[in-house]
């Protein structure tokens, strides 16, 4: 086991910066979630720590060794891929013992290894299978049997879940995570979902275009999101994001005029500057008209999801979602208002950056 | 995305050009060198046995020359004679192939079962089994008490001594027989790609048979059309096989390129001048598959 | 009206399948009647003493024996082995490296090949052999047959090579692989369809080929069938028909079962104009 420590790496596909500058560092035992939408750069720092790509800049380093120039089969990680590239012509045994095999391990210690660990994933009775003949969801625990049989210093999954349906998915979640507990291994896991992340890291790290944007604890990411852009990525529904303008300590739009909240020691600067006003569907309340700084809108849709209903509203032309939590879906039409606590409201400035 | 990452660490340059060393060594021994050997000893008198063996002096253009002698080139046996013979030869066979190709496929186009299966195993067996004991078949087919023959006298037509009376003839119908498969399978594989949504139209709006090949089909196999056209020129311009029914006679009847090739460099051992024709026959390939190439360039666009 | 016309149409395809049966048929149907009879005949018929005495006569015959069983087999066998191999760690390579006209060397070689190609060919060809000391030896067959099947085989395997995705070596390389093991133990084993299509088409190609065993070998215990078979027929004076029908026969059998093993087990595919 090991810590991973990037230092300013950055990787370039000709001209483009694919990872740009990234300083990074994954502790002991620790559980890293990279998340971000498709091209901002995730995978190709999960490969980088793999050494499946070779950094044009910086150094990376598994706990004390610099292995910026080793190959793949010196760095001694294990990798889930996101299709399992289990070995077709391989018994399911000799695919998870071929780690130990390359190693030069003995048939007997070979066999014995991987049946604890097949033990463990609960696939011990299909080691005599081929890949073909087993479920996708048995594929995963094979692919990732195979990457802890050797005990790696650090643990690499690449969306190791996007080819399992949503209830395998679920499983498969719960599953892992009490795994890397259990072996107290580093693991860096990439993914594009974000409750997926929530669910499973110790700290998310954000990216966007090559770069981290935020990283910390899951709730602390979501609490306090560092950007807009991580603002929007984190959560389902995503944060309301309402353009307003801070006018003498107050925060005016067409539709609503709030007080700005007195926590943001930093709002002064703003003063007279265009803004972003986000709000978490949660932290939004339906409330009567005469309501102290109600924010009035227009309905837009409902949409029942059972424990909860999504409801949209056009305030000033910026469509804000609500999540009512009620047994029944709330009766609306035309307008309607709504309240958020001024400790809810976060604030972010022309460049999308959070105001503290 | 990982597709893009075009220089991965999978394989070292290293591991990678040492795979590729003995694809270089046999591709530059039995590809590149022979090609700019052949130039060089088309400029000689060489020989295989004796003086102009050992030590082969130059003579310039002369094999050439000889070649291109416009007083004594469309004698019997002669280089002239010889391209003309190919190029009766070619032709004949081209036309032969693709519309007897083109003929089965459009038969059995969007049909299946035991007749296509049946006519298709045959056409395709014709084409790859091996040379000599078709040949061998062949010349017993084509003997004047051959099957040929005997299917003739029994609905009252001629019998000829076919490979004597009409060796041109024969080896046409020899190797149109032989080549068939490959047009044919092209052109099926071909029609199999084209929807049916559009044939169903066409039916819909009355078409007849021909307007329905010439309006729907056409358009849709004009690229493979043309594929079939040059590729079967060029092979049918370098084959050997009919020497294996005439010898290129009698009397030179069937003197085409590939035999007249192997007479003048293996049975004269005139390598010099066996190296300018190859020399020439290697040029009007290059022209071929260079137009198949363009060909093929332009209908990548058309498919 | 259309009633004729469909009739007509029936007629007329039915007349056309009746005669391309025939034509393609009668040849092929001949090779397989004619061993069986117990005289000789150039037409085909249906033998009335079937016999099996001529496949005995040629079992008798040693210079046969050794041409089939012997040289075309170590021919066949040793250019298919050496095709394959050459062309799956070459197009391995040209499927995985970056080298600079990766993409354009495969079809200039392509073209290249078909341009150097039958009896102009053999010119230079068989000079080179010559030089090297390989006139008749199975060696210089083997090697020409090689060089002359490379280039297509590239193409087809390097094809195949790129189908498969990269994530199978990569794993293998996590797991702690260098290169050879990778290769040996996931790509190699990963290819072996391939490979498959790769040497039966090698195998069938150099079985048929008759005219670089014609050239480049000289004394009689060195020609395979293809020679074998041509001579019997053209210089044995008065040749025994019944008997090189039956060799003839022998010597086709492998590339009929092998057409019948590609065609149930992947179907007669079609390569862009090269037999499988």
């Amino acid at each position: 086991m090991a810590n991973v420590r990037f230092e300013s790496v950055t990787k370039r596909f000709g001209d483009v910066a694919a990872v740009d500058a990234v300083d990074l560092d994954v502790h002991d035992g620790e559980f890293v979630c990279l998340l971000g939408p498709s091209g901002c750069g995730k995978t190709t720092t999960l490969r980088l720590i793999a050494g499946l790509e070779t950094a044009t800049g910086g150094t990376i380093r598994i706990g004390d060794q610099d292995v910026t120039r080793v190959g793949p089969k010196d760095r001694d990680v294990g990798m889930v891929f996101q299709d399992y590239a289990l070995y077709p012509h391989m018994t399911l045994l000799e695919n998870i013992a071929y780690p130990l095999k390359v190693r030069g391990a003995k048939l007997a210690a070979r066999s014995e290894r991987t049946r604890e660990v097949a033990r463990n994933l609960q696939i011990e009775h299909l080691l005599d299978r081929m890949p073909g003949q087993i479920s996708g969801g048995q594929q995963q625990r094979t692919s990732v049997a195979r990457a802890v049989v050797h005990k790696p210093r650090v643990f690499l999954f690449d969306e190791p879940l996007s080819n399992l349906d949503a209830k395998l998915r679920l499983e498969a979640r719960a599953f892992l995570k009490r795994l890397q507990r259990e072996l107290g291994v580093t693991a860096v896991y990439v993914t594009h979902d974000q409750a997926e992340a929530m669910a499973l890291a110790d700290r998310i790290a954000v990216m966007d275009q090559g770069a981290i944007v935020q990283i910390g604890p899951p709730l602390e990411v979501y609490r306090a999101p560092r950007t807009t852009f991580v603002a929007d990525f984190l959560g389902s529904p995503p944060m309301n994001l309402i353009p307003v303008r801070l006018q003498d300590g107050v925060l005016r739009n067409d539709a609503f005029a709030l007080p700005a909240p007195r926590h943001l020691r930093d709002l002064g600067r703003h003063e007279g500057q265009d803004l972003s006003l986000g709000v978490r569907p949660e932290h939004l309340e339906l409330c009567d008209p005469g309501a102290e700084h109600a924010i009035s809108g227009e309905t837009f849709g409902l949409e029942p999801l059972g424990p909860e209903t999504l409801v949209s509203l056009d305030v000033g032309g910026t469509l804000v979602v609500v999540r009512v939590f009620a047994d029944e879906p709330p009766r609306l039409e035309g307008d309607a208002h709504v309240r958020v606590d001024a400790e809810h409201l976060h604030l972010f400035d022309g460049d999308g950056v959070r105001i503290d | 995305m990982p597709s893009t990452h075009q220089d991965s660490t999978i394989l070292t340059r290293r591991t990678g050009l040492t795979l590729l060393a003995p694809t270089f060594a046999f591709i530059g021994l039995f590809l590149l060198f022979p090609f700019v050997w052949v130039v060089a000893i088309s400029f000689t008198d060489r020989t295989l046995l004796g003086a102009a063996a050992a030590d082969p002096q130059f003579i310039g253009l002369d094999n050439f020359r000889q070649l291109f002698d416009f007083d004594s080139w469309m004698r019997s046996g002669e280089f002239g004679r010889s391209l003309v013979l190919t190029v009766y030869f070619v032709i004949a066979s081209l036309i032969g192939q693709v519309f007897l190709g083109l003929g089965i496929a459009l038969a059995f186009h969007r049909r299946k079962g035991f007749l296509r299966e049946t006519i298709f195993t045959l056409v395709t067996l014709a084409w790859i089994l091996p040379e000599a004991a078709i040949a061998f078949t062949w010349t017993s087919f084509l003997d004047p008490n051959g099957t040929l023959n005997t299917a003739l006298g029994a609905v009252g037509l001629t019998r000829p001594d076919w490979l004597l009376d009409a060796p041109m003839a024969s080896i046409v119908m020899f190797n149109v027989w032989r080549g068939t498969a490959f047009s044919m399978l092209l052109f099926s594989a071909a029609l199999g790609n084209v929807r049916p949504s559009y044939l169903e139209t066409a039916d819909v709006l009355g078409a007849n048979a021909w307007q329905r090949f010439r309006d729907v089909l056409l358009p849709m196999i004009k690229a493979q059309l043309a594929t079939a056209l040059i590729l079967v020129t060029l092979w049918t311009f370098n084959v050997f096989t009919p020497f294996l029914l005439t010898q290129g006679g009698p009397a030179f009847q069937t003197d085409i390129m590939a035999i007249h090739t192997y007479r003048i460099a293996f049975r004269y051992f005139e390598f010099g001048q066996g190296s300018a024709i190859a020399v020439i026959v290697m040029l009007i390939n290059f022209v071929l598959a260079g137009v198949y190439l363009f060909a093929l360039k332009r209908g990548e666009g058309a498919r | 009206m259309n009633l004729v016309r469909f009739v007509l149409a029936r007629v007329g395809f039915s007349a056309f399948v009746a005669v391309i049966a025939a034509a393609f048929a009668l040849p092929l149907l001949w090779l397989i009647l004619a061993p069986f009879h117990d005289q000789a005949t150039l037409s085909v018929s249906l033998p009335t003493n079937p016999t099996l005495d001529n496949f005995r006569a040629v079992f008798d015959n040693q210079f046969a024996v050794r041409a089939l069983f012997v040289n075309s087999m170590i021919q066949a066998a040793g250019a298919m082995v050496l095709t394959t191999l050459v062309a799956t760690l070459g197009a391995y390579a040209l499927a995985r490296i970056h080298l600079p006209g990766r993409d354009v060397f495969v079809y200039v070689l392509i073209l290249f090949s078909s341009v150097v190609t039958g009896s102009a060919a053999m010119v230079p060809v068989f000079l080179l052999i010559f030089r090297m000391g390989l006139i008749d030896q199975h060696l210089g067959v083997i090697l020409v047959f090689t060089g002359g099947l490379l280039p297509v085989a590239l193409f087809i395997m390097r094809d195949f090579m790129q189908s498969i995705p990269r994530s199978y070596e990569e794993s293998a390389l996590v797991n702690g692989a260098n290169q050879w093991q990778m290769l040996r133990d996931v790509v190699l084993p990963m290819t072996r369809s391939g490979m498959m299509v790769i040497g039966i088409w090698a195998f069938v190609n150099v079985w048929g080929s008759f005219l670089i065993p014609f050239i480049l070998l000289r004394s009689p215990d060195k020609m395979p069938a293809a020679t074998a078979t041509y001579s019997f027929y053209t210089e044995a004076g008065t040749p025994v028909i019944t008997l090189i029908s039956a060799y003839a026969l022998l010597y086709v059998i492998p590339v009929l079962v092998l057409y019948l093993f590609v065609n149930w087990k992947y179907g007669f595919q079609f390569f862009g104009g090269i037999k499988s």
